[in-house]
């Protein structure tokens, strides 16, 4: 064999592999990618291409009928008193809410990381169980909780002297009372994610903190929530993202109201939705879409910034 | 629950793992207090989230006129099955049963087919356009559920699947959240295993039936359950696109029943809430310990 073909069937033999390679890869890959472009990519593309037309419901038998219409949805929704009114409950929602459940997930994790603790199973799965639940199911059980006289809240209120308020009826309150059940739904998931953080903590550390005389505070403060960075990165995003949809609260505890104090974006979304404003629906929904990017580059930052300090 | 399990499911390495709080054995008393204090604070916890759970249940077994009791009762004075009686005489609810479990059982299905073989391929295969493939899918966490609503409802409707049971499932065949946990769960297999399978001149589809998935079978189980429940609990998708009674699952069945029912029936909503939640509580109690363990892998970068 002569340097030129034994080149030749090495370069051909590469080729071969690499192609071999490539069509096991995709055969593994396909059926995955084929559903993931129909019912993800896909959508998500055509709803672009929507946001930027009149398109109605009235124009799905008749396709003719859609004009496009540039920014036009764009520009409106800056004159819809009602996304007003919901951007401003959903930051509201975000704002307050994030913070309190990864406080709370946090200190439920703490809590039951604790070397002291006992029946560490029984206290895992007992907060885990809103995440499992259905919205629904809850939705009935909390509405019932939160009625103003027969109420369980109002009575154990009752019994430390304190009247409580008509919580869903009242503009002032049914929004902090979303924002609470919304909580009390996801800190058993940042609680498990968050446990899953601190088990990966060196033990090591914490050994030389002590032989420093480092108090339980101080040994929270500096070993505990930076080597935590990484997991408060993940739980910050995604609920960020999670409660930047609020939407299922509102959807089955208030409809909207009272006056619309607990209208979320995506819930505005739905109803016009349900109006057959398909065009002007896919407008906002990228408008939070971008919000939602938005958000998760800046806690990459914050990471970031914090880890050149 | 005389070993505790952790998060990341591994057995401590003593039933009382040393901690930041200190040493096993309360000995002196300020350890003594912390362990008191630290109690009576995850009870309360406890109590918040277990109690709501516990009074429905009791709640479903009282007749309606002690239901608005004021102030409310925690025991029923006098226990009685009669809101479930009625609830199953005027709702179907045996066909609602049926429809999760199949719409349920179906993505859980297709879920663990295909994001297991995607996951794989992400993991442990090179080919071109993997990459790519691989930020999709993660990117896709971040697009909002109401962008894909719309059109995807429009695409349904126009394949004539509305009301259908393949117009319930096929959406959430693709689940990115699945594919990212199999393909985690992958990365932790060894390369020489699959080299070896290879040289042993194993086909591929082989290696992965033989070798990958076995030794998945964690993985494959939380991604089985986080898949069941998402989707036995799943609720805005099912409201729009099943229309007529014989397609509703659960949860929009008891959602239709309870607008409109607001003050009048609580007895028969707390009974409906029940029967959606017992299913997926006693899935949830005898199978925690490996759903937790799927939790905290994708949280695990």
């Amino acid at each position: 064999m002569t340097a030129v073909a034994s080149d030749a069937s090495n370069r051909r033999g590469r080729s071969g592999l690499r192609l071999r390679r490539a069509a096991v890869g995709w055969g593994f890959a396909l059926p995955f990618t084929v559903l993931f472009v129909v019912f993800m990519a896909g959508p998500v593309l055509a709803s672009l291409l929507m946001s930027f037309t009149d398109i109605r419901s009235a124009d799905l038998r008749n396709p003719l009928g859609v004009n496009v219409v540039g920014m036009h949805n764009y520009s409106r929704l800056l004159h819809d008193e009602l996304f007003v009114k919901a951007a401003v409950n959903t930051a509201i929602f975000v704002f307050a809410g994030v913070p309190l459940t990864m406080v709370a997930g946090l200190a439920a994790a703490l809590g039951l990381n604790s070397g002291l603790t006992r029946f560490r199973s029984l206290f895992r799965v007992g907060y885990y169980l809103p995440v499992v639940t259905s919205i629904v199911a809850i939705s009935v059980v909390w509405r019932f909780l939160l009625q103003p006289d027969s109420g369980l809240l109002n009575s154990l209120l009752g019994l430390v002297g304190v009247d409580g308020p008509n919580w869903l009826f009242d503009t002032r309150f049914a929004l902090p009372s979303l924002i609470v059940m919304a909580a009390w739904r996801n800190l058993g998931y940042q609680m498990v994610i968050f446990l899953a953080g601190l088990q990966a903590i060196p033990q090591e550390l914490y050994e030389a903190a002590r032989i420093d005389g480092a108090t339980t505070w101080q040994q929270l403060r500096y070993v505990t929530l930076p080597a935590l960075r990484p997991t408060l990165l993940f739980v910050g995003v995604i609920a960020t993202i999670g409660y930047l949809q609020f939407f299922e609260e509102p959807l089955v505890m208030t409809q909207g109201g009272p006056l619309n104090s607990t209208l979320s974006v995506s819930y505005h979304i739905y109803n016009q939705f349900g109006f057959g404003n398909y065009g002007y629906a896919a407008a906002m929904s990228y408008v939070l879409f971008l919000v939602i990017v938005l958000m998760s580059i800046l806690w990459f930052r914050l990471l970031r910034s914090e880890e050149g300090r | 629950m005389s070993t505790p399990v952790t998060a990341t499911g591994r057995r401590e390495r003593s039933p009382e793992a040393p901690q930041a709080a200190g040493r096993r054995t309360a000995r002196r008393p300020r350890d003594r207090a912390a362990t008191i204090v630290l109690h009576v604070l995850l009870v309360i916890g406890l109590l918040a989230m277990v109690g709501p759970f516990v009074w429905m249940l009791l709640s479903s077994l009282k007749p309606e006129s002690e239901i608005r009791l004021v102030p409310p009762t925690w025991w029923p004075h006098d226990p009685t099955l009669g809101n479930f009686r009625d609830l199953f005489a005027r709702l179907n609810f045996p066909t609602y049963f049926l429809n999760s479990a199949i719409v349920a059982g179906l993505i859980t299905l297709g879920n663990l087919m295909f994001c297991s073989a995607v996951g794989y391929a992400l993991a442990k295969l090179r080919f071109p356009g993997r990459r790519a493939l691989f930020g999709l899918v993660l990117g896709s966490v971040m697009v909002p559920g109401m962008v894909t609503f719309v059109p995807l409802f429009v695409l349904v409707a126009n394949m004539g699947l509305t009301n259908t049971y393949a117009g319930l499932v096929l959406p959430f065949l693709a689940w990115a959240l699945g594919a990212f946990l199999m393909r985690q769960f992958m990365l932790s297999i060894p390369d020489e295993l699959i080299e070896s399978a290879r040289v042993d001149g194993a086909g591929e589809l082989r290696i992965f039936l033989r070798v990958v998935l076995p030794l998945c079978r964690p993985a494959l189980a939380a991604l089985g359950i986080l898949s069941f429940l998402t989707f036995w609990n799943s609720f805005l998708w099912p409201l729009v696109v099943a229309t007529t009674e014989d397609k509703y699952t659960l949860p929009v069945a008891l959602a239709l029943f309870s607008v409109g029912q607001n003050e009048t029936k609580f007895g028969l909503l707390l009974a409906g809430s029940v029967v959606v939640v017992l299913p997926v509580l006693i899935v949830f109690l005898l199978l925690q310990r490996h759903f937790v363990r799927g939790i905290a892998t994708t949280g695990l970068k």
